[in-house]
């Protein structure tokens, strides 16, 4: 191990090595610190980096060693947060202006879960402004960048975490995905994202943005890496309603699974017209690898496909209208100066602290709700909502997972799409599906473009089966070995 | 789908945003765009489909109607813009 340099290590290895004591937390946690201070300024992965505390933190983990014992499977590891993930006393600002300077008065269970696991929390990450967009250029603090070309995106909303975890700045993140927040950076920065099914991991502390929609998961540089961290974060909470009681097995032994035998489904809407050639050869060597595993491609049928952008863009607008109404300048956050009445208050302050993109969706999201459009909209996309669940379901009678592209196209230039929001929301065009229905997908790379840009393969299962995803995926990656951190000049 | 811009302000007025009139044109501009691509789903025909509220049912959980108090008043408080002793400051509520 001694040849590879610590930022390059999985996070199984890291690990590993410090609960053997081989190197200590404290090492580690150095080594990743001052990676990030030769990376950041480059790629503007995060949006707060927490050298003293990260290191006290370390040295903490270190004496309980010591001691003989470790607190859990990521005792000593550093790893980060997107900044959407609530952390006590440490600045939370979820890409916006108007919780620029929000300390939560509460952790988040996501990051309450890291903490026990043992891990060292290195910053929090870079992100679109509330989790909107799909470039992470919405950020009130600056877009982040793509560490494999450092002038284009790194894919959004959990921009700064795939970009992170690809500049090797820490072993492993946890991002969230509404509409492919997770799966479509992970994609582009070529590194594995995890988005899993609705309820599997609490979201309380979790900023909401679409609640029917949005959900945390794990971005690393490994299969078996992101399964090491789901296992840790997933669960039941009795301060998440929605968060479903049900046993977290064990995804890391998943991820050694055989695929023999595997019949993994093709929907042929997803191989239409606007994939990236590119992309396609890429996805079709991906299948490739586990046909030559043992499984079986079978090609399906997902009718309702083409509706679900304009389903998803009247629900997560419309659950965002209504949860970003807490914003008001009153209990938290940024408010205007001056202003004479509370009304006026109010209205300045979110116009003021919110950027472009979030109040376009606010203002879609009210007028689907308004009076006279709620059923023409909201009431309609809900029952399109059933419809696509349906596909999902009746597809999923004949195949055990799904095989698609995660993304139409490798990441595109920073600043090429901001002002045209329609061919933005294109990009999560694969990834949208999967939260409608409420099922597990995961991003795992496949291959690169000719101008060595990385491509990711997306695979979807049954609602709870993250296993049948995770070995598939894991399949994927042994047969197409891919480098995970990106050059140190992209 | 055109939207005028009386609509975009009563729209923004409901939302409690206060926009720019550059900011109100190009919404207009933008929200039109954006709805006449979400209508496509008027094309669907959806009679006696049951709405989708839940991805994932699980019926409605129960939970003991306990109290768990939180117990850190000031972690809240200061967080405030403006406040007074334990309270909320807010500009005057009824305007002249």
């Amino acid at each position: 191990m001694a040849a590879i340099p610590v930022h390059e290590w999985t996070l199984l290895d890291a690990a590993r090595a410090v609960r053997e004591r081989e190197v200590s937390s404290r090492e580690l946690t150095r080594a990743l610190l001052e990676r990030i201070d030769r990376m950041n300024p480059r790629i503007n992965a995060y949006i707060t980096i927490l050298p003293e505390q990260a290191m006290r933190e370390a040295a903490a983990r270190d004496e309980e060693l010591a001691a003989g014992g470790a607190r859990g499977p990521l005792h000593g590891v550093p790893v980060a947060l997107k900044d959407i993930f609530c952390t006590k006393g440490i600045r939370t600002t979820c890409g916006s202006r108007i919780l620029h300077d929000f300390d939560p008065p509460y952790d988040a269970t996501v990051t309450g879960k890291i903490r026990e696991a043992g891990a060292v929390l290195l910053g929090k990450q870079n992100m679109d402004e509330f989790a909107m967009g799909s470039s992470t250029e919405t950020s009130w603090f600056g877009p982040a960048r793509n560490p494999w070309a450092t002038d284009r995106i790194p894919g959004g909303s959990s921009g700064g975490t795939a970009a992170a975890v690809a500049a090797g700045t820490c072993f492993a993140g946890v991002g969230t995905d509404t509409g492919g927040s997770i799966r479509q950076p992970a994609s582009l920065c070529g590194v594995v994202g995890v988005k899993p099914t609705y309820g599997r991991v609490s979201r309380y502390g979790m900023i909401a943005f679409a609640s029917s929609l949005d959900q945390g998961g794990p971005i690393a540089r490994t299969v078996p890496d992101a399964a090491a961290v789901l296992g840790v974060i997933a669960g039941h909470d009795r301060r998440d309603s929605t968060s479903v009681d049900v046993p977290v097995p064990d995804y890391l032994a998943a991820t050694g699974r055989s695929v023999k035998g595997m019949r993994v489904g093709l929907p042929r809407e997803y191989f239409a017209g606007g994939l990236d050639a590119s992309v396609r050869t890429a996805v079709e060597k991906a299948l490739g690898a586990l046909v030559s595993l043992g499984a079986e491609g079978v090609e399906i049928s997902l009718p309702h496909t083409e509706y679900a952008l304009s389903t998803y863009y009247i629900i997560g607008p419309a659950e965002a209208s209504s949860n970003l109404a807490r914003y008001d300048g009153v209990r938290y956050g940024y408010r205007t100066e001056g202003a004479k009445g509370l009304i006026e208050m109010m209205s300045r302050t979110r116009g003021e602290g919110f950027g472009a993109e979030v109040k376009r969706r606010i203002m879609i999201g009210t007028y689907a709700l308004s009076a006279g459009y709620y059923e023409a909209y909201y009431g309609k996309a809900q029952k399109v909502r059933t419809l696509l669940r349906r596909d999902f379901q009746e597809a999923f009678a004949g195949v055990d997972v799904i095989l698609t592209p995660t993304a139409p196209t490798p990441a595109f230039r920073i600043g090429e799409k901001v002002d045209d929001p329609l061919t933005m929301y294109l990009s999560d065009i694969y990834t949208i599906p999967c939260n409608l229905a409420g099922i597990p997908g995961i991003s795992v790379p496949c291959g690169m473009s000719p101008d060595g840009l990385p491509i990711g393969a997306q695979l979807l299962g049954r609602h709870f089966d993250e296993e049948a995803i995770l070995a598939a995926a894991a399949a994927i990656e042994r047969e197409i070995p891919l480098p995970r951190v990106a050059p140190e000049e992209g | 789908m055109a939207i005028t811009r009386e609509e975009v302000l009563h729209v923004a007025r409901l939302a409690r945003l206060a926009l720019s009139s550059d900011e109100a044109d190009r919404m207009r501009e933008q929200l039109g765009d954006i709805l006449a691509y979400i209508r496509q789903l008027d094309r669907l025909d959806t009679s006696g489909v049951v709405p989708t509220s839940h991805a994932v049912e699980t019926g409605t959980p129960y939970r003991d109607d306990s109290v768990h108090p939180f117990g850190e008043k000031e972690e809240i408080l200061k967080n405030a813009p403006d406040r007074e002793d334990d309270f909320f400051r807010v500009p005057r509520i009824i305007e002249d």
